[in-house]
């Protein structure tokens, strides 16, 4: 395997650690307002994140700057070409990283309704414009001869890229209401549990339609032929299966599968777009690659045992800080 | 008005703004740390309190410093797309090396310090305020490195038109690191101890809570002074580096037209003519520059006509001379309020171990007002490291004018700018709101955030 493969590996498993961990804390943030209905339910909604958010925001920035580093180019044209969807998705992340903090300070209604909402819209719209943003990697944007993208937002914006924004929002929520199920006791579990068995049906059946929308708009299957492999189907058959597990009460597998339904999905994204990274439109010799878009050998080589050095301790603590607040949210211990 | 221009305001207006907070965050971390592990070792409950009053600040402020980095990552992809391409190979490494070693160890045992006050032992959470501590820390020592490489480029060798990593050791063992680096660190150390002996200052005032202030002024005090003094020295060090490393930010930060005389005088005070290149009237010390750059009373320093002639020789025609006002005066304001914050200090520590700070209810106005000079001389320091360097992105290599994005438009830029600027302003003026209440709560007040007051919060 090549060091540009490795890269491109490891920064697809910093986007899946970002989609996993930021997932349930993007779902349980969309469903504070709507899933809460006094403060002191809110709350207990965003102390169950309270301790984890902003560990698990880091994978982006980790992956954002993994990017940079291993692959400089991937990440000027991306973040030039994706302009004012980042700018959008930068300022709902600040709000919403404030909000957290900001809320809980002032003990008046209409503020902490204020941040609620700032939490709902932060937690919103980046799971959104990340949607949008991978169908339109997997479908291809106008990319000229010198990698610049030189469409505008709305070349952005298709059928296919909002079925796809609406893909990831909606498995999130999914995902976070099953986390709520986890880490809350009794009344909120129980809502939660619900608004799991309305979206579950919704969530499968619009992600369905995006994947078979994926077949007819982009390559990312049509290059492995109509049998996609294991990686997809499985997602499929996970996602599925989350119902009956809801049903069952069994919560703890119903948030595993869903989890590995967004493993799988990324893996399927990244699988399918190799080796390039940015598909152009234009011109398929114009698209960026994994060998064309990347640094030299010595840095990557640099960067491969950095990362190899400290990630294995990252994932460590991370698995303990989660085992450290195992527990459910109790009433009397709310810190946010 | 160009893409350029907006992107230039966009970045300093984000990167000042940024850097308002990445300081005191440090600093605060630091102090917090000291007073936790008194705690450890004592069991007393005043330096408990203290951890957790000053932690509420610590966390107000911190929110703002993770969201506003955040942005400091993306623009460089967003706005600077050429300087991402033309520099990534090199300077993307000690971005990935601070998310990878640094982000993730302050986050994650962030929530374990806030969240873990009676789920983790007494060590382990003493633990995790050490580890906040060392993961901003070792962001600044990645971030620095990164923007060591921009003042004076090592560990490269130039391939294709585009900078190359030749050797990640060089990079990290950069001379101008290895200055700017203990001076940044040492300079935010001092911001944390004048946030906390100001805000002391203020309750000793008002007499509230006094054990707990008169203690944390004591503790910020021995912080502060050794802190700004270290800063001072570190910051003299850095200077002379710089007259060997970038003698032209040296020579616009002395407003230095001519290449001086052997024993060159300090300019305290001038008044700068830019368009005829020459100072009009001037307030001079004598061998002070020589002695400021070298030590010694004699030494020649060079100037910025002599400067400008070697330049076109070697980079072609161009203007290298960088805003010398705005360096010149940045470098003076900031020493100015370094060396009265190590007056301050001294003289507070003094009064703090004399018993006598409530005798001098003046000195402690002064102290709250000191709050302001870490800030105007982390700000002012930032500048004219960053506008001393111009026109030029990364030293004898990239113009900044040419690291902008080719496609993004002005109009963009100018949307993002003025979006940024709103939604920052807002927050400034939230977040004072924030601290002035927490302050004025003060630590006494049941506060159903932290765990002290479980009881407060309403049952179902």
């Amino acid at each position: 395997m090549t060091l540009n493969a490795l890269w491109f590996i490891i920064i697809g498993l910093l986007f899946t650690g970002f989609f996993f961990l930021e997932g349930f804390d993007f779902g349980v943030g969309i469903l504070v307002p709507l899933l809460g209905r006094n403060d002191t339910e809110r709350r207990v909604l965003i102390n169950s994140i309270g301790p984890f958010w902003d560990a698990n925001e880091v994978w982006l920035i980790a992956a954002g700057a993994s990017m940079f580093a291993a692959f400089p180019n991937w990440y000027a044209t991306l973040f030039s070409g994706f302009y004012i969807a980042l700018f959008l998705m930068l300022l709902a992340l600040i709000g919403r990283g404030v909000a957290f903090e900001y809320r809980s300070k002032i003990e008046q209604p209409k503020w902490r309704k204020f941040w609620d909402w700032v939490i709902f819209a932060g937690s919103l719209i980046p799971p959104l414009l990340w949607g949008v943003a991978l169908a339109d990697l997997m479908k291809g944007v106008p990319i000229d001869g010198h990698m610049n993208y030189v469409g505008t937002f709305f070349d952005l914006l298709s059928w296919y890229s909002v079925l796809g924004g609406l893909s990831v929002v909606l498995l999130f929520v999914l995902h976070g209401a099953l986390f709520i199920t986890l880490r809350t006791a009794e009344d909120i579990r129980d809502r939660a549990r619900n608004v799991a068995m309305k979206t579950g049906g919704l969530t499968t059946f619009i992600l369905f339609a995006f994947v078979v929308a994926t077949y007819i708009e982009t390559d990312i299957f049509t290059k492995i032929g109509v049998d996609p492999g294991s990686i997809p189907i499985v997602a499929g058959l996970a996602l599925v299966s989350v119902r009956f597990l809801v049903q069952a009460k069994h919560y703890a597998w119903a948030f595993a599968m869903t989890g590995i339904t967004i493993i799988l999905s990324t893996m399927t994204v990244f699988v399918g777009l190799y080796p390039r990274v940015m598909i152009s439109s234009l011109n398929a010799n114009w698209s960026l690659t994994v060998f064309n878009a990347s640094s030299n050998t010595y840095s990557l080589q640099v960067m491969t045992v950095v990362a190899l050095t400290i990630v294995p301790f990252v994932v460590a603590y991370q698995i303990w800080s989660y085992w450290v607040f195992r527990k459910r949210v109790k009433l009397d211990h709310l810190d946010y | 008005m160009s893409n350029l221009f907006f992107a230039r305001t966009q970045f300093g207006v984000t990167t000042v703004y940024h850097f308002l907070y990445v300081p005191m965050t440090i600093g605060l971390a630091f102090l917090l740390a000291l007073m936790e592990t008194v705690y450890f070792r004592t069991g007393n409950e005043t330096y408990k309190k203290m951890t957790q009053f000053w932690g509420k600040l610590f966390l107000i402020n911190f929110a703002v410093g993770v969201v506003t980095g955040i942005m400091q990552e993306f623009q460089f992809g967003m706005n600077w797309s050429d300087y991402s391409r033309f520099v990534g190979d090199v300077f993307g490494a000690p971005l990935a090396v601070e998310a990878l070693a640094a982000f993730f160890l302050e986050s994650t045992f962030l929530g374990i310090w806030l969240f873990g006050w009676d789920k983790v032992s007494k060590g382990v959470h003493l633990l995790s305020i050490w580890l906040v501590f060392i993961g901003t820390t070792l962001s600044a020592f990645w971030i620095l490195t990164a923007n060591s490489f921009m003042q004076e480029p090592t560990g490269y060798a130039m391939r294709g038109g585009h900078a190359e990593m030749a050797s990640f050791g060089a990079l990290v063992t950069n001379m101008q690191q290895w200055f700017e680096f203990p001076h940044v660190l040492f300079a935010a150390l001092t911001t944390g101890a004048f946030f906390i002996t100001g805000v002391s200052a203020y309750q000793l005032i008002k007499k509230r809570a006094v054990n707990i202030f008169r203690t944390s002024f004591q503790v910020a005090a021995i912080v502060g002074v050794v802190a700004s003094i270290l800063t001072a020295v570190l910051g003299h060090d850095q200077a002379q580096h710089i007259v060997r490393a970038q003698p032209m930010k040296m020579a616009a930060s002395e407003a230095l037209w001519n290449t001086s005389p052997e024993h060159a005088p300090w300019t305290l005070f001038t008044v700068i003519d830019t368009n005829k290149k020459h100072n009009t009237a001037a307030i001079k010390i004598p061998y002070g520059l020589s002695i400021l750059a070298y030590n010694q009373p004699t030494g020649k320093v060079q100037g910025m006509n002599q400067l400008q002639a070697q330049y076109e020789k070697k980079y072609g025609p161009g203007n290298y001379i960088p805003p010398v006002k705005t360096t010149f005066w940045s470098f003076r304001i900031m020493v100015l309020a370094g060396v009265l914050m190590i007056l301050f200090s001294l003289y507070g520590l003094y009064l703090s171990i004399k018993g006598k700070l409530k005798e001098h209810p003046f000195f402690l106005k002064i102290m709250i007002l000191s709050i302001s000079l870490p800030f105007i001389a982390n700000t002012t320091g930032w500048l004219m490291t960053e506008i001393g360097r111009q026109p030029w992105a990364v030293f004898g290599l990239l113009k900044t004018a040419s690291g902008v994005s080719p496609t993004v438009t002005a109009g963009m830029v100018l949307t993002t700018l003025l979006g940024f600027a709103l939604v920052y302003l807002l927050l400034i003026m939230t977040d004072i709101f924030l601290f002035v209440k927490v302050i004025k709560d003060g630590p006494d007040k049941e506060n159903p955030d932290s765990d002290a007051a479980d009881t407060t919060v309403p049952s179902l």
